[in-house]
């Protein structure tokens, strides 16, 4: 009998551990298990981590492509923006790459940054080449969400931003880490690095990636179609949209706009998931239709606007911008993304370049890539069914998967703040 | 005084020049390279149905007027308006421009009080004079704000407002030069409220000429530097389009609330 309690006790107690060391879900308190809530609305300021206020983040912009002309319509994106902050004496250095049409101090990349910064780490902070100003003034091609393409872009940028700061800071070691696109985009950084050797990085941490960017900009096309009667009737939604704030908005009348004015919206209203879903797929469609217009301006390439037009400073865009906010990241791949790579590689499949835009692609490198670990999420939106099941498969235990959390949602959250820094700390 | 209504006269009429100028000078309409338009993937004609309702109601009869001031806005800001802001925060010590943000904060209650009373709001009214009193008082003529931790509401209401709620509708679209996105009737509501405190100003002070720039610049600069909003970094190519909207919803909502 005593040895029955003695086996069990030992069962109990190896079935604990491997629990605790397999998932970090035995006492993780993140307070959204709904994961269109935890998109949208993020972590709660009472949740948050302990992140300091300000850094002494300089902004700063660079030009990349000397002889490149910018469109009168975009002169102000001549100039590639980004932002650093330093240490004052050694220290290992971090860039962090935003995500989909996040900007290099938009705020997720804040959190990474002050973060970071926090426990004693140099950071430049980049925005998404699928961000307005990389695509005008840091793409190659001003056609973004190519991956290997992407990638070079990026190294190149930072490249650049190194060498305009290398005499002015003393770098242990180099560190790259970004969230969603960025995320994808730092796993194929990373293996570009592997080949130019310019940062040797000595570790990688992708943040919510998708697995095939295919199937998340998919999921995503298909969230705003939960706008009531679709997209045909996003004035409607707007107006209700806005007639949901002014509610809380008139009855708040000391409350400014901010970001916890968010919450309380979320709070007073409880929102069901699929008006969420419609949120977060509108929040897409902008940055989809920001991406494809600017990309089309860029290039002349008359996916929306004709290619035999040209916009001054002054144009407005008109109808224009309709067109764009009633296309998706679908429509850009099939009618504009793929004809334009498919004319220099004739021999390109559309199903060939879907299979290239993943990681599954560079499944082989990322099984044996020692440097590249994974923070993500169990009911992370962007993820096909089972494709949470190949960061385990393929990273083993260099992947932690939190159980809940959504798309982001979590970042700044403390266990996963502490998660993030102890992946690079030294 | 006479200096500045002298200036401000001859600004006017540069402005009203200007104005004019550029009314008749910018076109909205882009530039055509050849003979016919190239038919895009995705036309205008096909994807956006007929009876499409916008959810952007604004009115904007002057938009080649306002994207230019827009833009002129741009570079003031990056020129002017935000090396000044940078100059002044690395100056002034911490305390002292938290200080002065809440005698500037605290002078414009004023306004909010005068057009609570015109709006008939005896609850803001009430709030608003007790704020103005407390501060003015204990918290040395507005220095130190202790109505907020004393737990009196603060609320905001400008001349704009006013005509709104007498059911003045908000006119065309305007970007003021400087000042940014605002409207016909929101225009002339910040006169009228910048006239009515600087009236209030001379009533209660004695201030020279060179007192008085100070002052608008200070207060400028205070204003500018508890704005996050920067010019071209939304990341999107309308923009100007997004704040337009955004700008003539949540004046409506000021409006109603």
């Amino acid at each position: 009998m005593k040895t029955t309690i003695r086996l069990f006790r030992t069962l109990l107690a190896c079935s604990l551990a491997v629990l605790l060391s397999a998932s970090p879900a035995a006492a993780y308190d993140y307070p959204f298990d709904d994961p269109f809530v935890a998109t949208v609305v993020g972590t709660p300021e009472e949740y948050r981590a302990d992140l300091p206020d300000k850094i002494p983040l300089k902004k700063r912009s660079i030009k990349i492509f000397e002889d490149r002309v910018t469109p009168d319509y975009l002169f102000y994106d001549d100039k590639l923006r980004y932002s650093y902050a330093l240490q004052d004496g050694p220290a290992p250095l971090v860039f962090l790459i935003a995500g989909t049409g996040g900007s290099h101090d938009g705020g997720k990349n804040r959190i990474m940054a002050k973060a970071f910064y926090q426990a004693g780490f140099h950071i430049i902070a980049l925005s998404s080449p699928t961000y307005m100003n990389f695509v005008v003034a840091g793409s190659k091609t001003a056609v973004p969400g190519h991956v290997y393409k992407d990638a070079e872009d990026l190294y190149r940028v930072m490249e650049r931003i190194w060498t305009t700061l290398k005499d002015r800071v003393e770098v242990t070691n180099f560190y790259v880490t970004g969230y969603s696109l960025g995320g994808l985009n730092t796993a194929f950084v990373t293996l570009l690095d592997e080949e130019r050797q310019v940062f040797n990085f000595k570790k990688a941490l992708l943040i919510n990636p998708p697995v095939n960017l295919y199937n998340s900009i998919s999921l995503l096309d298909r969230m705003i179609e939960n706008i009531p009667g679709g997209v045909d009737n996003f004035d409607k939604f707007y107006n209700k949209l806005v007639s949901a704030f002014s509610e809380v908005y008139k009855k708040e009348d000391t409350v400014k706009l901010s970001e916890d004015f968010l919450y309380k919206v979320y709070d007073v209203l409880q929102p069901k998931d699929e008006e969420l879903a419609a949120l977060i797929g509108t929040s897409f469609r902008i940055s989809s239709a920001n991406m494809a217009f600017t990309s089309d301006l860029m290039t002349d390439f008359g996916f929306i606007k004709p290619a035999n037009i040209r916009y001054t400073e002054n144009t407005s865009p008109g109808d224009l911008n309709a067109v764009a906010h009633r296309l998706g990241f679908t429509d850009y791949f099939h009618a504009y993304f793929y004809p334009f790579y498919h004319t220099g590689e004739p021999s390109l499949s559309r199903s060939d370049i879907v299979a290239q835009m993943s990681l599954t692609a560079i499944e082989d490198y990322l099984r044996t890539a020692d440097k590249i670990e994974v923070m993500h999420n169990r009911n992370d939106l962007i993820l096909a069914t089972g494709e949470i099941d190949f960061f385990s498969r393929v990273f083993g235990d260099r992947a932690t998967i939190y159980p809940k959390g959504g798309h982001c949602g979590n970042m700044d959250y403390p266990d996963n703040v502490n998660h993030m820094i102890s992946v690079f700390k030294e | 005084m006479i200096l500045n209504t002298a200036f401000l006269r001859s600004g006017l009429t540069a402005l009203a020049l200007s104005a004019f100028l550029l009314l008749s000078g910018c076109s909205t309409v882009p530039v055509q390279v050849g003979d016919t338009v190239e038919e895009p993937v995705f036309s205008a004609d096909r994807i956006v149905p007929e009876d499409f309702t916008r959810a952007d109601t604004s009115s904007d009869p002057w938009q080649g007027f306002n994207r230019t001031m827009y833009r002129f806005n741009y570079r003031f800001d990056k020129y002017v308006f935000l090396p000044a802001v940078s100059a002044y925060q690395a100056v002034l010590p911490g305390f002292a421009e938290q200080g002065l943000h809440n005698f500037f904060v605290n002078f414009r209650q004023i306004s909010t009080l005068m057009n609570s009373i015109l709006q008939g709001d005896g609850y803001k009214a009430l709030d608003t004079s007790s704020r103005l009193l407390v501060n003015t008082t204990i918290g040395i003529l507005g220095l130190f704000d202790w109505a907020t931790p004393m737990g009196i509401p603060y609320h905001e209401e400008d001349f704009g407002q006013t005509l709104g709620v007498w059911g003045v509708g908000s006119g065309p679209y305007l970007v003021l030069p400087i000042l940014g996105p605002s409207s016909v009737r929101d225009g002339v509501g910040l006169g009228v409220d910048w006239y009515v405190r600087n009236e209030v100003r001379d009533w209660a002070t004695d201030l020279e000429t060179w007192q008085e720039w100070t002052w608008t610049i200070l207060e400028a600069i205070d204003t500018r530097a508890n704005v996050s909003f920067r010019y071209y970094e939304t990341g999107s190519p309308f923009e100007y389009e997004w704040v337009r909207m955004l700008y003539t919803t949540k004046r409506q909502l000021d409006i109603e609330r």
